[in-house]
């Protein structure tokens, strides 16, 4: 049933084996069969082959932190439509937020999902588990037997777990199964009705701020936990310098603790917020632009470990409410890689260290248990995006194969785009030309 | 006497007013509130005749939409209009049925539905008023969005100040009290700070702005200052501001006792400002709350004026905003 591939003349970037050159891949039943020099294989060997000229070859990119919103809210999303989104953005496995109406905190759950992926997803969709039953943050859920079931970590995502001893007591139980806890972490009481982020734009818009106090203390504070248990704690979307700066610091002291950042945090600031923008309403909200700059700083010398969407698809009605009414989050797959190119395209960060926070790296957290994800090394699953860097194209939201039109984006231009993306051997989306 | 003589007869220029909307006056050139000014002049004399009533809105529909209890600036907005033989419809919508889910931009679309030329709207969420522009056929008038923006308030207070003050430019403004979570001390800022004021925002440190600190691009000419008699030293203007009794369960001042002891304005702290200090409050006052009572019916008081000047900017107002010196 799978076919080979050879996708030639491209740039490949295969951070996990420090590759970056011209090279041909050779794709065979699903799985990276070799790689070469330009031009060494035999176009006549193959099913298909893919003329990447021009364009950059990477592992398909992995994204640890989405919301699909199935079951329980498939107006905003679905796991077919939100898969396909992701292709079409490149990615290849995502991490699906157990924020689904049921919450996915039990196997019943979590088998629920892992079915109509099957059914429905062509790239690989991996659940996360909640930390506590129903994200109350009241009792544990049955957190060994979601492992069982095949989660990939735990997150009460969208709320944070406000108990310390809760937490505490989660990360203890958590340790034996090897598995993260991700926690978005976020003082709900400092945060307590804010809109925005807390600062001169927030005055001057009127709104209710958000400080990043609210951020930092729970960063701190979960890290202090981590320190206690030796359990390894991921820190869902980065968003203040300071966290960074506790985060760089618990490195150095050797607390088990890895960070993600989302493509809006590295390049939006709140300025986006003006004119009452509810597609920049997110949570934690952007910041500044000392912030971002922190965040990119973060990035490049490794404090913070990877890049996650975030992604957080709203129908279109809810967004077009009073600020204050709108549900937080932005609907990112489509436009993620290319809006993080500016960065490389402005000198900011290095290719390599992009595709590296986006594939060797969440590949990391997943630790192996799916077969060898975010790489081209031979031997690895077959996932592989190909995107030409330099296409610039305009962000249309209507155009979204997601059913969340909600970006900040919407109407401006951006330079890089992906072209074809392949999960486990066969191409899953192809641009039309 | 007809919208034409009302312009010629009372020379109200027909410049520079291009504002189908009235959302914020943070973008507001001086050529415009000098504007507001002059047809407020007109307006007011209007007032001051046996039979108060001009028909330069006849025929033109009026809507209020509040989603807040009031009852000052609610029927201010509809005298002005039916000072100007406007018809007005009164929508009284309430936070809950924000909480029920009714939609704002159906809200609007119904009202213009029955005809509504304007509308006049207040709602506790910033930027409800900019929402309702974005989708609204008529005009929007804002009348106060959460703690963002109430421009008829700080034009009526412009134009109050210039009744007893030749210029606003270099007037020492002192607005006293939570401007943490005031529309009024918002849009007065923009206001008085565009027109070359100096402003002093005075009060507990928890309820003066966050994130205003030092020297700051947006808003020049600004200070805070948490020490009552360092901020009336040689104040023009003072403005109290209502505290709000939930600002104590809130947990943002101790008690309301320590507040008065802090802050109220009584003619004692008073008299650190000029001997012609102007003492105003947007209202409703807590006597001997924010203000002693002496203060507020003292000689250096306008709070009365505050309330039928207003009358007056906000009948030019609508009389801008409906394109009446367009005629």
């Amino acid at each position: 049933m799978s076919s080979s591939i050879l996708i030639k003349n491209g740039r490949v970037i295969d951070p996990a084996g420090t590759i970056d050159r011209q090279a041909d891949v050779l794709i065979r039943n699903g799985l990276i069969s070799n790689m070469s020099g330009k031009g060494q294989f035999e176009d006549a060997a193959v099913d298909q082959v893919i003329d990447a000229e021009g364009m950059t070859v990477c592992p398909g990119l992995i994204d640890l932190h989405c919301h699909l919103r199935e079951p329980g809210q498939e107006d905003k999303e679905t796991i077919k439509t939100g898969s396909e989104a992701a292709a079409k953005g490149g990615f290849t496995t995502i991490c699906c937020m157990p924020n689904t109406k049921p919450p996915i905190d039990t196997a019943a759950a979590v088998s629920y999902v892992n079915s109509i992926a099957a059914r429905d997803s062509a790239i690989r969709i991996l659940p996360i588990g909640c930390i506590t039953k129903n994200r109350k943050g009241e009792e544990l859920a049955p957190m060994y037997e979601l492992a069982q079931a095949g989660v990939v970590g735990f997150s009460d995502d969208g709320s944070p777990v406000i108990d310390a001893s809760l937490m505490l007591r989660a990360m203890q139980y958590a340790g034996p199964l090897g598995l993260p806890i991700i926690e978005h972490c976020e003082d709900l009481l400092l945060s307590g009705g804010g809109l925005m982020n807390e600062g001169d734009l927030a005055n001057i818009f009127g709104l209710p701020g958000i400080p990043a106090a609210a951020e930092e203390i729970m960063v701190a504070r979960d890290i202090l936990l981590a320190k206690n248990t030796g359990i390894h704690i991921h820190i869902a979307h980065i968003s203040t310098r300071g966290s960074v700066e506790i985060v760089r610091f618990a490195k150095k002291l050797g607390i088990k603790v890895t960070a993600e950042v989302t493509p809006h945090h590295l390049t939006l600031t709140e300025t986006a917020v003006a004119g009452y923008n509810t597609n920049a309403k997110v949570n934690p909200p952007l910041r500044r632009d000392d912030d971002v700059q922190s965040l990119i700083e973060g990035l490049n010398d490794g404090t913070i470990d990877l890049i996650s969407t975030d992604h957080a698809p709203h129908t279109t009605s809810e967004k077009e409410q009073e600020f204050g009414l709108a549900p937080a989050g932005i609907s990112g797959f489509e436009t993620a890689l290319s809006s993080l190119l500016s960065l490389v395209h402005q000198g900011k960060m290095e290719m390599v260290k992009l595709i590296e926070a986006m594939t060797v790296a969440p590949a990391g957290i997943l630790q192996g248990r799916f077969g060898k994800l975010g790489t081209l090394s031979p031997g690895s699953i077959a996932d592989v995006t190909i995107f030409d860097p330099n296409r610039e194209w305009r962000v249309d939201a209507s155009s979204f194969i997601s059913r969340g039109k909600n970006t900040p984006l919407h109407g401006k231009t951006l330079k890089g785009k992906v072209i074809i993306t392949i999960s486990r051997g066969e191409v899953v989306y192809r641009l039309d030309p | 006497m007809t919208e034409n003589s009302l312009n010629e007869n009372q020379g109200i220029e027909a410049v520079s007013w291009n504002r189908k909307h009235l959302l914020d006056i943070d973008d507001f050139s001086t050529s415009e509130f000098d504007l507001v000014m002059k047809t407020a002049d007109v307006m007011k004399d209007v007032l001051s005749r046996p039979i108060k009533k001009v028909p330069a809105l006849r025929g033109k529909t009026i809507g209020t939409l509040f989603y807040e209890p009031s009852t000052r600036t609610r029927s201010s907005f509809e005298l002005a209009a039916k000072n100007l033989s406007a018809d007005v419809v009164n929508l009284a919508a309430s936070s809950s049925s924000i909480a029920k889910g009714e939609n704002l931009i159906d809200t609007v679309h119904t009202l213009e539905a029955v005809g509504v030329d304007v509308l006049i709207m207040r709602h506790p969420i910033a930027g409800a008023s900019h929402l309702a522009a974005r989708y609204a056929k008529s005009s929007i008038i804002n009348a106060g969005d959460g703690a963002h923006a109430h421009p008829t308030q700080a034009l009526l207070d412009m134009y109050t100040i210039l009744k007893h003050k030749p210029c606003i430019q270099g007037l020492k403004i002192v607005i006293l009290g939570d401007s943490r979570h005031s529309r009024v001390a918002r849009s007065n800022i923009w206001g008085f700070t565009a027109m070359g004021a100096s402003v002093t925002l005075c009060g507990p440190r928890s309820l003066l702005p966050v994130g205003l600190t030092g020297q700051h691009a947006v808003y020049s000419n600004i200070k805070l200052e948490t020490d009552i008699s360092l901020a009336l030293d040689g104040a023009d203007v003072v403005m109290a501001l209502r505290m709000q009794k939930e600002r104590q369960s809130a947990g943002l001042i101790p008690d309301i006792r320590e507040y008065v002891a802090q802050f109220r304005l009584t003619s004692e702290r008073l008299a650190a400002a000029r001997p012609d200090v102007v003492v105003m409050h947007p209202g409703p006052v807590n006597e001997d709350i924010e203000i002693s009572s002496e203060v507020a019916s003292g000689p250096h008081s306008v709070i009365n004026e505050q309330v039928s000047n207003g009358l007056a900017v906000r009948m030019a107002v609508l009389y801008l905003i409906t394109g009446g010196n367009k005629e």
